[in-house]
């Protein structure tokens, strides 16, 4: 008994490690000309575009469920997502398999550039634009002299009221 | 120290334990009230539950819980050594149960991750009042009571008298041991060494000899190590063996003593004592010894593990995953045209393998449905008690067995239908015998297998349902949904489970909120059941619960439309065939039917509803399938068959989440990898 609490213990403190390491460190991917971040710590894997089945009556940005070994899982095209054209997928479009609250789903994009670190002193507060302009992006990373504009997963999966809204 | 012990493993246990323990304790109760009287073992049995409940209580210091079964074991301890007479069986069972509820509720706290705060005193209280009360009707051996009370409580010693002569030629043995640190529990751990010395060994003594009920035997052992002393026929090396088989034993001390005179002058204090009293002090030693048994994990000697369910689960999702990658490999389109003989062989050989692991992940999740039949013995109890009423519930089938899942669906509402049976069903005995019934009114809950489904069925011998009453009560509840003549009699029964019906005049604590029969249907269907009512009025009512088996694997159809797939439930579908021309009828606001043979169905087009791109849209060129939900029939149109398919998986939270997509279920994993979405033809045919 004692032995599987040992081992309960040390995973938490590795777990508390790894959650260390990742810290401030992001998965950049590119829709059209923008870099886009996403906090690492969220990213299950990236696979290659898979075969999607399509399942009726969901938003369009949904394009459906795909299996990942054995794992059925939505997965959402964060171009349409943002309200871009559509564009074909090729071999550089990745699916970036993230997990959050124990929900997966994965993302569709153009491509998946590196991992990079950015840290807290380097992001800055997105501006405020008009009303609802920025509602998916927590933040903005300066690289270099690139700009990274770091995504927040959870208002990308579940703001559904101004989404709603914007219908009506 | 059992703050230590927050993980999860050890709660688990406890609740587990601890639950299982109480559903026995429950039926051993209802069972000893039946035949008005309470056994012998049924009274050791009640001790020990409570023995146990009270030290594994104490052990995870849900201190209330341990009190209360303290209390209870205290007053059993005195009816079990006292057999006193004159005892009110009925009012010591309703404290018992009050008792049981009380740890029923503290436990459902403790799962939903609350502080069991509950407080007992008041259940207590009366258990001891109770207890004082049947000691004054039986006063001529009360101080004697108090006195075997007090023996009782000090024997931790182990002697059988009779035997003590004749071992001469065994060997004396002293041990001392001592257990790792932080293996925590050490008087479990040391009463275990114990348990089992006494396999081989008659005469055994050790120190500290309290281990079970004093915590600071703990200390004792942690500091001075665990002393056994005893005598066996084994010799040193057996036994050097055995004491290193100790789980967490850090340093083993073992001396073969030449004379007894260490090990007689261990004992001569206690000896003459355990001599007075032979027949006690063996006996409540053996009970400690079964829950000592019961607190350790360690399983040795078992034939039953109890295993998670989310283990189960994952074990099923891989047993289904591995079905799947087996007929991705052993039908991969590149062994098209190959001759493949032995390959074939081998292929055939995986298939039989995993399918028996599949039937067998399945059969492992089955359980009986006795526990939860089990159950509605307390349910009629409290209810006749309440209401006044003689009932008897008969169970049939309580053997068959339904997926663990399953049962936790059907559970609630059973005991809502064996209410509503007693509350409105069955009427008093005056009632009764006006009707020329019997004045004892009978419950039969009856369970069996048909296909693969369950069906159970809550029968009562009652008054039946009132039809005119019934059509009353829609009436003025606005729930006619057509002219009350051209009703049939089933469809006026069945008005009774729409939500917010109820013909009980005036709520009762059992049942007349309303709320009733619409939640039990509606969780039945959340498992894929269905709800039927027959009633003759004068006779009873019979309420039939039609359950799936299992939610897991169903055995399906697969279509084909455009370059979706769909699965159907086989169950469902009735035939399949490729229309002709002339049979296809389009009404003027273009709904479209087809004749079979003589009869008119609707057509529902499934690249239509789900907007799916397919070559196929003439009726000719694709397949019908018929299929059929509660009497309501309706021929799908696909483009074509495939093959069958079974395991289940459910769709994405996060689609769910998002909407609930009209007529379907869930989806599952084709031969080829990929998916397909699975029908609820329940739902297709009310679009």
């Amino acid at each position: 008994m004692s032995e599987n609490l040992d081992r309960e213990l040390m995973g938490k403190e590795t777990d508390e490690r790894e959650e260390d390491t990742q810290k401030g460190r992001f998965l950049t991917f590119n829709l059209d000309k923008e870099a886009y971040g996403i906090e690492i710590t969220h990213v299950t894997e990236i696979i290659g575009i898979q075969p999607v089945t399509q399942v009726p009556e969901l938003p369009d940005y949904i394009k459906g469920i795909i299996n990942l070994r054995g794992k059925i899982i939505p997965v959402m095209d964060v171009r349409l997502r943002f309200k871009k054209n559509f564009r074909e997928y090729n071999d550089r479009t990745c699916v970036i398999v993230i997990d959050i609250d124990d929900l997966s789903i994965g993302l569709i994009v153009d491509s998946v550039s590196e991992v990079i670190a950015i840290p807290d002193t380097e992001i800055v507060a997105p501006p405020e634009v008009g009303k609802g302009g920025n509602k998916y992006v927590k933040g903005i990373g300066k690289v270099h002299s690139d700009v990274i504009l770091l995504l927040d997963c959870n208002r990308l999966l579940n703001d559904e009221d101004t989404e709603n809204l914007l219908n009506i | 120290m059992a703050g230590q012990f927050s993980g999860e493993p050890m709660l688990d246990m406890y609740i587990f334990e601890t639950t299982q323990n109480i559903e026995q304790l429950e039926m051993c109760i209802l069972d000893s009230e039946k035949s008005n009287c309470y056994s012998q073992t049924s009274i050791n049995e009640i001790f020990r539950i409570m023995h146990t409940i009270k030290g594994s209580s104490a052990m995870m210091l849900f201190n209330n819980i341990s009190v209360l079964a303290h209390s209870i074991e205290d007053l059993f301890y005195y009816l079990r050594e006292q057999k006193p007479e004159n005892i009110d069986y009925t009012l010591l069972s309703d404290h018992i149960l009050s008792g049981v509820d009380f740890i029923k509720v503290e436990l459902q706290k403790i799962v939903d991750g609350e502080k069991a705060d509950g407080n007992p005193s008041e259940i207590i209280e009366a258990i001891k009042a109770f207890l004082s009360q049947i000691k004054l009707k039986n006063p001529y051996n009360g101080s004697e009571a108090k006195e075997k009370q007090e023996l009782a409580e000090q024997p931790r010693y182990y002697i059988t008298p009779n035997k003590s002569d004749i071992n001469i030629n065994t060997n004396a043995f002293k041990a001392v041991l001592f257990f790792e640190a932080g293996c925590e529990m050490e008087n479990i751990r040391a009463f275990t060494v114990i348990h089992n010395i006494r396999e081989f060994s008659d005469e055994v003594y050790f120190y500290p000899e309290d281990i079970i009920d004093n915590d600071e035997s703990v200390n004792v052992i942690r500091e001075q190590g665990f002393k056994v002393y005893f005598k066996t026929q084994k010799n040193y090396k057996e036994l050097d063996a055995f004491f290193n088989q100790t789980v967490f034993l850090r340093e083993l001390e073992l001396v073969r003593l030449e004379d007894d005179t260490e090990l007689k002058g261990f004992l001569t204090a206690k000896t003459v004592k355990a001599e007075e009293n032979p027949v006690v002090v063996p006996r409540v030693n053996s009970y400690s010894a079964e829950t000592a048994e019961k607190e350790m994990t360690t399983g040795a000697g078992q034939s039953i593990i109890s295993v998670s369910i989310t283990k189960l689960d994952k074990l099923m999702d891989l047993v289904g995953e591995m079905v799947i990658s087996e007929a991705m490999v052993t039908q991969n389109p590149d062994l098209n045209g190959l001759q493949l003989d032995n390959f074939m062989k081998a292929a055939g050989q995986l298939h039989k393998v995993t399918s028996d692991i599949q039937d067998m992940v399945m059969s492992i999740r089955m359980v009986p449905l006795a526990m939860t039949f089990q159950k509605m013995h307390r349910v009629v109890r409290d209810m006749c008690k309440k209401l006044d009423k003689e009932i008897s519930l008969e169970l049939i089938g309580e053997e068959t067995e339904v997926d663990k899942n399953i049962i936790e669906h059907i559970s609630d509402p059973l005991m809502h239908l064996v209410r509503n049976s007693i509350d409105h069903g069955i009427g008093s005995a005056a009632d009764r015998e006006a009707a020329g019934k019997p004045p004892a009114g009978k419950i039969t809950l009856e369970a069996k297998n048909s296909g693969s489904d369950v069906v159970i069925l809550v029968k009562d011998d009652g008054k039946g349902l009132n039809k005119q009453k019934i059509l009353e009560k829609a009436a003025q509840n606005g729930l006619l949904y057509k002219p009350a003549n051209e009703m049939s009699d089933s469809e006026i029964y069945n008005l009774i489970f729409l939500p917010g019906f109820s013909t009980k005049e005036k709520v009762t604590e059992f049942s007349g909120r309303g709320v009733g029969m619409d939640v039990v249907v509606r969780n039945i269907e959340s498992v894929g059941g269905s709800v039927s009512v027959d009633s003759e009025e004068g006779k009873g009512s019979v309420i039939a619960l039609k359950i799936p088996l299992t939610l897991a694997i169903i055995d399906g159809m697969n279509i084909q439309v455009g370059s979706s797939r769909y699965t159907i439930p086989t169950k469902a579908i009735k035939e399949s065939f490729r229309p002709n021309a002339n049979d296809l009828i389009k009404d003027p606001d273009g709904n479209e039917m087809i004749m079979v043979r003589g009869r008119c169905y609707p057509i529902l087009r499934l690249h239509q509803l789900y907007k799916v791109k397919t070559g196929i849209t003439r009726f000719i060129d694709g397949i019908l399938i018929m299929v059929e939900h509660e009497n309501k029939t309706l021929c799908v149109f696909a483009d074509e068959l495939l093959g069958q398919q079974v395991v289940v998986k459910s769709l994405p939270k996060y689609i769910k989440a998002k909407r609930k997509v009209k007529g379907l279920t869930g989806c599952t994993l084709l031969g080829d990898g990929s998916i397909s979405l699975i029908l609820d033809i329940g739902g297709l045919v009310n679009i």
